[in-house]
């Protein structure tokens, strides 16, 4: 298979693309652009950042969990591409080196790169936009001081990336070891034909299969170009959002309506990897510990699946089974899942040991109704608590019907015990695991009496 | 003058623009092999059997190689010779290095690498401080005991007692530029190697050993890394030798760098501590007598911790007089990684031992910690008729004590008793969240205690046009040292900065050198470079005095020229001059630190040169529900005599701090009950990110000048700034202790687990 991008201005096209080469390694070894790094090849360091420009606009993304046919018909600006082509440095570059911005200097060409995305997207949030970018020299202190100095610096004319046309999406030999469906009605055929290939989506994850496990993926179908998915839709039934929507996007349709879920997923992972990874993937995936699933079973969510021509829809905690097992048939795949209109009770609490950029170890998202002083609804849904994302069914039974008070509240923690029995591994031990679950009902009480329970809240 | 001018760092423009060179970027031949290791599954055992096949027929294997196929030693160890490169029989631990590949690609290597069909006959590892003590697994025949006085005695007869205990975790260095080597096969059995190391010297040397040839048959360049922390002061060894033997083997380049998580399995990090204390103690919280007991997880192999633990030892006074004292250190054998340097060396972990036992005096007393602190300090004014409680464990004097004047300016600066107050209200009004605020100080010795070490040298040339070249034996891993060395040079000629151009370090232009490491870099190799910068400039000098029949006083040399009575040159005028009159415009430079003398057995002497000083005052709060935590404010001061680059030396504080409060914070290492690392990337092992720095962040020098001749009067200041982080374990202490009347005993690293823990002990 063949595609085409733009690499710092110019037009490259490449014949025969093997789906699993990574950005970063065609970059350094192919192309001998080594100001790229490779700090950590899993997408939590940040140092391997590269701009991509497509029709939505310019992102950060981690080139280490980038397969090249991701960036088909799109435009990659690295970070030696960041200075103008006359050698001018670009305002975030100029203030690095005034601020005393670089130390060892090994993370600093991801930092210019991030800093450069953010300044040409007008984001002045530096600690949401760096969060993804690890330094270990300078405290980041300077780093912030030259983001802040070098904000309201014109933006020089080079960055704005325009893309490139793609090739062809569907391979016409279906064989093909890799195929890029530009439509819905033809990957779920392909699929059908094809149950035991792997689907990419952001490649958040299956880049790690590749750069780690070194597992063979077998036929692949890449689904970034697939209309179809994309999209976020208000309906009868309420937000539909399209399996390929990124957190990045999600993030931004609830904000306004969930606002604690947009908290949340503003701690999922990294800008990088928010701009890579999408919610059907964080469905599919399947993993216990993902963070968007026990928000969205917690607003009721309805999943959306389709194999070939047919189509069925469930509750979205019903979709997962058991550890590493949901309810998918061979060749069916995530098409959409939808968020019910409602009153909004959601608060969503994640438990981690670094605030930023860390895998729950607990997330707790909890939605509670309360109507004349009595609680009508419950959806209590806990992450990292068992081999699934996983309502409290026995707390929230001990919620439903009784006045809305501390005591209830109280006797629903208790009941909590009877409802998960987590593990202990290197993130918590199974005992603070169910301490903190309970303390978080507990948190959202407080919260719902005024009460300060968020040290985010804490000024100096 | 360059010197004292925050200038950027040297190769801040390459950062920024993704020029800068490291190991990896280095365009190779064609043919160049990669390799990779193939590891132990096993933390202990007997190798029976390694089937390669699989490994020999993978996709571009090129060599396989085992301990049996290596011509000459099997060696890596900077210390024993314990440390095999390859495993013959014994394994020791999960990770060590059994066979290696090489390959046409990295990936290719790697892949290979898992194929191995290993066969190990598992005994029972030793993981735990308790089992080690048990079968007296251990390195040197018993524990090294510091001390003086009659401890019993002065604890049982002092008004208060008092006894705990303390986990200091250990902590990964996460250089973000993983360890890496390039070896470069030359005629005659040559070998040139790009490492990514702090320690040229002992990749030259243990790569010579490893070939079978003289030191003087291998060169060894590093340019810079990217960060080392001490990590890539022993640890660098098995990919230099390895490139070195497949290069030799095969005759092509070879180049080796580690995969994150293979980096974290393999290389050793900083030594984690239990510390046992009882100690005696007064009314106005003085400790009268103190007994320490340190237990040391070194891993499987000798490495630096020797060293390591004597400096924990000598740092378990931090600024403290501690009358009648002992301190007991367990180097202890574990089938774990190899525990090396870090930043600090030991010296953070014996400091924190004695800043718990302050938190936990002032808990007794119920005091503000500071009061405890303050009436615990090392005094060198006393008044007639007192005695002066000046002198450390280990009988070396403290001589410039300015940690009363620093705290009381940093107190006021930091505006602590009205926060202090403030805190306390606070925690009164508020249910859920609490705060604590705590100042520690730092009291930190500089020079290697291996005092031969103490010594650099330096080679300058003055080219026909004036510019200069300059070479020495430390090495830039980010902390500015070819910047602040180059300022020295440029300070000696009186010339511009920007003349004077420092290349990679060589062992072939400055031989027999030490680790950049003990913060030494600037003080040792800016010493040796000013010597040679001398040499270079008297003999210019006495040439002009010659000429214009002058005194040596009258040539001077200031901005870019040298002016004699009745005339003014520009340098380069000079430097042709000089050549046209066959003045040699080459010198090499040595230094060697004066006033060292130190017995490690008895405990006695003077180790340190001088000490480096800082204050820091933390304040966070902590959410009682979860144990999650937030620095919100940190206010630092610190020492660095005067300053040869206030820009580059704030940076080493604010740097030092965040990697100090990380190590006490989230930075958790996790090993199961097989002995396998379980936090072995970034997904898992937790250092600081850009929103846990402290959201205000004040950090000021202290004003005045070194007491010792250093160069220009500086002081060190790579590692002392980390320590300033405990400061941010002691404020979490404050505010798990604001929960509840019982003792709260936070252990470390106090991750939000942690101090959820402490606040259920706290409120009993």
């Amino acid at each position: 298979m063949d595609i085409a991008f733009r690499l710092n201005g110019e037009t490259v096209a490449l014949r025969d693309v093997a789906p699993t080469v990574t950005l970063l390694d065609w970059l350094r070894e192919e192309r001998g652009l080594t100001g790229t790094k490779e700090g950590c090849n899993e997408g939590d360091c940040g140092a391997c950042s590269v701009m991509v420009t497509d029709h939505s606009g310019a992102r950060a993304l981690n080139a280490c969990i980038l397969f090249l046919p991701q960036l088909n018909g799109k435009a990659v600006r690295t970070v030696e591409g960041v200075a103008a082509p006359d050698g001018t440095l670009h305002p975030v570059q100029r203030a690095m080196i005034d601020h005393h911005g670089s130390q060892c200097g090994f993370c600093t060409p991801g930092f210019i790169v991030s800093m450069a995305t953010a300044h040409l997207n007008g984001a002045t949030d530096h600690d949401v936009q760096l969060a993804g970018n690890l330094c270990r020299c300078t405290g980041y202190a300077p780093i912030i001081r030259a983001a802040e100095a070098a904000a309201d610096q014109p933006i020089p004319e080079h960055m704005r990336d325009r893309s490139v046309s793609a090739t062809e999406g569907l391979a016409a030999e279906l064989d093909a070891p890799w195929v890029q469906p530009v439509d819905t009605d033809a990957l779920a055929t392909w699929y059908a034909n094809h149950p035991d290939a792997t689907l990419i989506a952001g490649a958040t994850d299956v880049g790690l299969w590749v750069t780690k496990e070194f597992r063979d993926l077998g036929h692949v179908a890449f689904l970034n170009r697939c209309a179809g998915l994309r999209g976020i839709n208000e309906t009868d039934d309420g937000l539909r959002i399209g399996a390929m929507t990124t957190l990045t996007e999600l993030e931004a349709a609830v904000a306004p309506l969930y606002p604690s879920f947009a908290k949340l997923i503003r701690r999922y992972g990294s800008v990088q990897v928010r701009n890579a990874a999408t919610i059907g993937g964080n469905i599919a995936n399947g993993s216990p510990i993902g963070d968007g699933p026990p928000a969205l079973i917690a607003l009721g969510a309805t999943l959306h699946l389709r194999h070939d021509q047919t189509r069925r829809s469930m509750p979205l905690e019903a979709f997962f089974l058991d550890y590493g097992k949901q309810d998918r048939r061979p060749g069916e795949f995530v098409e959409a899942v939808t968020i019910p209109d409602q009153t909004n009770r959601l608060r969503c609490y994640k438990l981690s040991k670094r605030f930023d950029q860390d895998i729950s170890a607990v997330c707790g998202c909890l939605s509670i109704t309360v109507e004349d002083g009595a609680v009508s609804i419950a959806r209590l849904v806990y992450g990292g608590m068992a081999g699934t994302p996983k309502r409290a069914q026995k707390a929230e039974a001990a919620l439903i019907g009784t006045a809305w008070s501390e005591t209830s509240v109280r006797a629903a923690m208790a009941a909590l015990c009877d409802d998960f029995e987590p593990l202990s591994d290197m993130r918590a031990s199974a005992s603070y695991r169910l301490q903190t679950a309970q303390n978080m009902l507990l948190r959202y009480w407080y919260a719902d009496q005024d009460t300060h329970v968020s040290a985010l809240e804490v000024s100096p | 003058m360059s010197v004292t001018k925050p200038l950027p760092h040297d190769a801040a423009r390459l950062h920024v623009t993704g020029e800068a060179r490291y190991v990896d970027d280095i365009p190779t031949p064609k043919g160049t092999l990669h390799l990779a290791f193939g590891l132990s599954s096993a933390a202990a055992g007997t190798l029976k059997s390694m089937d390669l096949a699989d490994v020999q027929a993978a996709p571009g294997v090129v060599a396989v190689m085992t301990a049996a196929d290596l011509p000459f030693a099997n060696d890596v160890s900077p210390s024993i010779h314990d440390e095999p490169l390859l495993a013959t029989d014994k394994v020791h631990y999960v990770g060590q290095p059994l066979f290696l590949v090489a390959a046409t690609s990295h990936l290719a290597a790697r892949k290979a690498a898992r194929l191995g069909k290993v066969q190990i006959s598992e005994t029972k590892p030793i993981l735990d401080i308790e089992d080690a003590l048990a079968q007296n697994s251990r390195f040197e025949d018993g524990p090294r005991i510091y001390g003086r006085g009659d401890v019993e005695a002065a604890i049982a007869s002092a008004p208060h007692q008092i006894s705990g205990q303390l986990v200091v975790g250990g902590q990964e260095h996460f250089y973000l530029e993983g360890q890496a080597a390039l070896a470069l096969p030359q005629e005659g059995g040559d070998m040139v190697v790009m490492s990514s190391t702090q320690h040229p010297t002992e990749i030259q040397h243990k790569v010579a050993e490893a070939l079978g040839q003289p030191m003087h048959s291998v060169r060894v360049e590093t340019r810079r890394m990217g960060g080392g922390f001490g990590g890539k002061e022993s640890q660098g060894n098995a990919l230099a030798v390895a490139c070195a033997v497949v290069a030799r083997e095969t005759g092509r380049p070879c180049r080796m760098r580690y995969d994150r998580d293979d980096d974290m399995i393999i290389t050793g990090k900083r030594h984690d501590f239990r510390i046992d204390y009882s100690v005696g103690f007064d009314d106005k919280g003085a400790i009268q007598g103190i007994d320490f007991t340190h237990y040391t997880r070194c891993g499987w192999a000798q490495d630096l911790s020797l060293p390591v633990a004597d400096r924990a030892m000598l740092h378990a006074d931090n600024a403290y007089y501690l009358p009648a004292v002992r301190i007991t250190s367990h180097r202890l054998k574990t089938n774990m990684q190899s525990a090396t340097a870090f930043r600090g060396f030991g010296g953070p972990q014996g400091m924190l031992g004695v800043e718990r036992v302050m938190d936990h005096i002032a808990m007794h007393l119920g005091w503000d910690p500071l009061r405890v602190r303050k009436n615990n300090l090392y005094n060198t004014k006393a008044s007639t008729g007192q005695q002066n409680r000046n002198t450390t464990p280990y009988g070396q004097k403290v001589e410039d004590f300015i940690l009363p004047e620093m705290i009381d300016e940093l107190v006021a600066t930091s505006d602590y008793e009205k926060r202090r107050a403030a805190v306390a209200v606070w925690n009164s009004e508020n249910l859920v969240l609490k705060r604590g605020i705590a100042l520690t100080p730092v009291k930190f010795g500089i020079s290697f205690t291996l005092t031969h070490l103490n010594q650099a040298g330096a080679l300058v040339h003055v080219y026909q046009d004036g510019s200069i070249h300059l070479n020495h034996g430390g090495t830039e891993m980010g902390q500015g040292l070819f910047q602040k060395v180059a300022q020295v040079a440029a300070a000696r000629f009186g010339v511009d900065v920007g003349q004077v151009k420092i290349t990679a370090t060589d062992t072939g232009k400055v031989p027999n050198t030490s680790a950049t490491a003990a913060s030494s870099g600037s003080d040792l190799n800016g010493m040796a470079v000013k010597a040679a910068c001398d040499t270079i400039r008297s003999r210019m000098a006495d040439l002009l005095t010659e000429r214009h029949q002058c005194d040596r006083t009258d040539v001077i040399f200031k901005n870019g020229q040298v002016e004699v009575v009745d005339a003014t040159y520009t340098f380069e005028e000079v430097a042709q001059m000089a050549y046209f009159a066959r003045i040699s415009l080459s010198a090499t430079g040595f230094y060697k630190t004066p006033k060292l003398q130190w017995d490690r057995i008895k405990g006695k002497g003077r180790p340190f040169f001088y000490f480096a000083y800082g204050v820091a005052v933390t304040e966070v709060v902590i959410d009682t529900l979860t144990g999650e935590n937030r620095i919100l404010r940190a206010d630092i001061l610190h020492d660095v005599g005067a300053s040869l680059n206030p820009g580059l030396d704030i940076g080493q504080i604010e740097g030092g701090y965040v990697q100090g409060s990380g190590w006490l914070t989230t930075e958790e290492l996790v090993w199961d009950e097989r002995g396998k690392l379980r936090t072995h990337a970034p997904s898992t092992y937790k250092i600081p990110a850009c929103s846990d720095r402290p959201e205000i962040f004040n950090v000021a020098l202290w004003d005045d000048q070194n007491r010792e001749e250093t160069i220009y009067r500086s002081k060190a200041v790579g590692e002392p700034p980390l320590m300033l982080g405990i400061s941010a374990y002691a404020a979490l202490c404050d505010a798990v202790q604001a929960c509840g009347g019982h003792y709260a005993d936070l252990q470390t690293p106090a991750t939000a687990e942690a101090v959820f823990a402490a606040i259920q002990r706290a409120r009993g």
